[in-house]
């Protein structure tokens, strides 16, 4: 079995180390062979290979836009090593037959680990429950109707209380189908209002989550509040848990970094879900990640094909891709800001996402005995994006022309190389 | 001038230099043989996404008084539901070699967003609830002249014109080009409406904003109608057709209140009976019929200045 040498990497604690990689797993540097492969990391930075908690490869039912190779391969560009896999494809993942194809199809062509999540109600309908101990026993941990709310409280409730036997955890993408109905594409606000664009109002993602905390501490089960994007949500979070609720949040790259004024233009890129918030909010944001309100950063990578993003904007499908520039949009709105070091980055990005999924082999720290999933980093290396540089099938990149930091330099997954720049 | 997809791209000197030339195109309206060479050997395509029968007659009247050749492409229902994307159906009638296209569509902003794929020039009809800017320029054509009709004239100071801009201003494209142009002609404006519709963000718009349609009444130089959809009611923004007429309708004793040289405007078409009384659509003071005539006229002024002025302008800069 070939051996990996990675030396002279910062460990997160500070001091530079040596990293010894054998049959896929961490073990002692001192018991390297003459013929270790060596890879110099000196002045990199050797993370845990990032977890992301929400994105959409599209296969199967829209391999166009993007597949679960694809997917995979834009994820270990970005440093991930595990990603967890949203339901709303075609078939909808809302069996346990649907979510083993997932699995098989991973086997042959991932390059990170793919977790699939299964859907809470039958087709995303939001009225039966989908088979979710089935499901589970199938590995299933995580269930989300992602793209659509579980806007019924009974629906939910009962989700809530069945998912608790085999600890599951039901994850919202939190948004009242009568507040932010058909037209909505915009936050509501100045700009909206200007652009005659439908309003997507804060209160109808708060709402839901003020809901949901409820239930949740009602039945006593795990509840995941998906791309949280306004700052009443984190009202609602803090409360919550403060009253020792089991919530846990993730934000996007993108909710983070861009602004509504990003859709002056009307360019479909900017059309997500939910909509980029105002200035006032990305601030929320950022301060509830660094203080842990927010647990972890998740992606919602949502690849386009151009025929499905090239429409007048109301029309257009929702989503930009995010697996690719995720850590750099947390390094320059989070490290680089002084909000979170590299441990809090670890943290984030692979411990909190490995844990609210109930993944054991991720997002574990880079020592002996432990899986060999690792990201190095770059801390200095900046560039300039171009969207048809992406790994994606997609490029609906939101930060093409912008100036990020391009900090991977090599992704392990399980001591196999996922991705290399050095 | 390129394109015009918003009032707000029009200064001052633009908006007087195409309401001027409207004025000399209205003449030719009223000749016998209704035909200039102006735009001879140009084609235009009305892209109507949406019906308007009206708005679409308006533009093709207008090329074709102007000698170009209009071709109408209903591309209503084409886009999305065929899976041709927006960019492709622009992208195609532009690489056809046509100058320009008159673009309407149901969805806010679908004519900037061609303007940006296609080298031709493209003229807003209409775009979802965010601008109509040529109804804009007929409607201050039409107030202007109101305003020179009145005893002692008009000296083109807008400044001491007040405007009320009364209904649906959440699902009215026609107000936010209204307050775009009249913003800088230099009028003040009111806009009037029940909470429920009044756009997001209309605090910070140029403009003065009232729930009590009374309250602004006696002050008003022009009284701007707009139209009501009864769809709205099932939407919950007003409880009843009879509730919303008596709290913002330009009824018979509302008009008996208006200052007696105040015009009043309506894009049309009317709800009688719901936004205005229909003997306030046919008062004295109602240029609701000149609105259409000037239509063709602003259009074509319009359609000159986007096709026709392109050489004029670069010597006169
Ligand atoms: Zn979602």
């Amino acid at each position: 079995m070939t051996e990996l040498l990675i030396t002279g990497a910062r460990l997160i604690g500070g001091d530079a180390g040596d990293l010894l990689i054998r049959d896929g797993v961490f073990v002692d540097p001192a018991s390297a062979g003459s013929d270790v492969e060596r890879i110099d990391a000196d002045g990199l930075i050797a993370l845990p290979g990032l977890v992301d908690t929400h994105c959409h490869l599209r296969e199967p039912g829209r391999e166009d836009a993007e597949t679960i190779e694809s997917g995979t391969r834009a994820a270990a560009r970005g440093g991930y090593t595990a990603v967890l896999a949203m339901a709303n494809v075609n078939p909808v993942t809302d069996t346990a037959e649907a979510v083993e194809h997932m699995k098989a199809v991973a086997a042959e062509t991932a390059s990170a680990a793919v977790h699939p999540v299964g859907a809470v109600t039958k087709g995303l309908a939001g009225e039966e429950l989908a088979e979710l101990g089935l499901m589970a026993r199938a590995g299933v941990r995580l269930f989300s109707d992602d793209g659509k709310c579980v806007h019924d409280s009974l629906v939910m409730r009962r989700a809530l209380e069945y998912v608790r036997a085999f600890d599951g955890v039901i994850a919202q993408h939190a948004q009242d189908p009568r507040l932010a109905g058909a037209g909505a594409c915009c936050h509501e606000g100045e700009i909206s209002g200007r652009l005659g664009l439908g309003g997507w109002p804060a209160v109808a993602e708060s709402v839901i989550v003020a809901r949901d905390v409820q239930l949740a501490e009602m039945t006593g089960s795990r509840y995941h509040v998906c791309h949280v994007s306004t700052a009443e949500s984190i009202d609602v979070i803090r409360w919550a848990k403060a009253r020792g609720i089991n919530v846990t949040a993730e934000v996007t790259p993108h909710h983070l970094l861009l602004t509504t004024s990003a859709v002056e233009g009307y360019d479909p890129t900017f059309k997500v879900n939910p909509p980029l918030r105002p200035d006032e909010h990305v601030e929320a944001l950022r301060e509830a990640l660094a203080d842990g309100t927010i647990e972890c950063v998740g992606t919602d990578h949502a690849p386009h094909a151009a025929h499905d993003k090239d429409h007048a904007f109301s029309d257009a499908a929702f989503g930009m891709l995010g697996l690719e520039a995720s850590l750099a949009v947390v390094m320059d709105t989070m490290v680089a800001e002084g909000r979170l070091d590299w441990a809090g980055v670890a943290e984030r990005m692979a411990y909190a996402p490995a844990r609210i999924a109930g993944l054991t082999d991720q997002g574990r720290p880079l020592e002996v005995g432990e899986p060999a999933n690792l990201v190095l980093v770059d801390p200095e290396r900046r560039r300039t994006v171009d969207r048809a540089a992406s790994l994606s099938k997609s490029r609906n990149n939101p930060y093409h022309g912008r100036d990020l930091p391009d900090p991977v330099r090599l992704t392990l997954w399980a001591g196999r190389t996922t991705f290399r720049d050095l | 001038m390129k394109h015009l997809l918003s009032a707000a791209d029009l200064s001052r000197s633009e908006i007087d230099s195409i309401l001027d030339l409207a004025e000399e195109m209205a003449d030719v309206q009223r000749r016998p043989i209704k035909k200039l060479p102006t735009l001879r050997g140009r084609t235009v395509v009305n892209l109507f996404f949406e019906d308007s029968t009206r708005t679409r007659s308006s533009f093709e009247i207008a090329g074709k008084w102007l000698s170009a050749d209009v071709i109408n492409v209903s591309a209503k229902g084409s886009s999305v539901s065929k899976g041709e994307s927006l960019r492709d159906t622009v992208q195609v009638i532009d690489a056809m070699g046509v100058d320009g296209m008159v673009i309407r569509h149901s969805a806010s902003g679908a004519p900037a967003q061609a303007a940006g794929w296609i080298r031709g020039s493209v003229v807003n009809a209409g775009d979802g609830t965010h601008e109509h800017p040529t109804q804009a320029l007929l409607d201050a054509l039409s107030m202007r002249r109101h305003f020179r009709s009145l005893r002692g004239g008009f000296d083109e100071d807008w400044s001491g014109k007040t405007v009320a801009i009364t209904g649906d201003l959440t699902h009215s494209r026609v107000v936010r080009s209204n307050v775009l142009l009249l913003r800088t002609l230099g009028a003040k404006v009111v806009l009037v409406a029940p909470p429920t519709l009044l756009p997001s963000g209309v605090t910070t718009w140029p403009a003065e904003v009232s729930t009590d349609f009374d309250a602004v009444l006696g002050e008003v130089d022009v009284a701007m109608m707009l139209r009501v959809q009864r769809e709205r009611m099932s939407g919950g923004y007003f409880p009843t057709p009879r509730e919303y007429t008596i709290g913002y309708g330009l009824t018979t004793d509302r008009l008996a209140k208006l200052r007696p040289d105040a015009a009043i405007l309506h894009p049309g078409p009317v709800n009688r009976g719901l936004e205005m009384a229909a003997d306030a659509a046919d008062a004295g003071a109602s240029r609701i019929l000149d609105q259409v005539a000037a239509g063709v006229a602003v259009r074509m002024s319009v359609l000159y200045h986007v096709l026709g002025g392109a050489d004029d302008k670069e010597t006169n800069a």
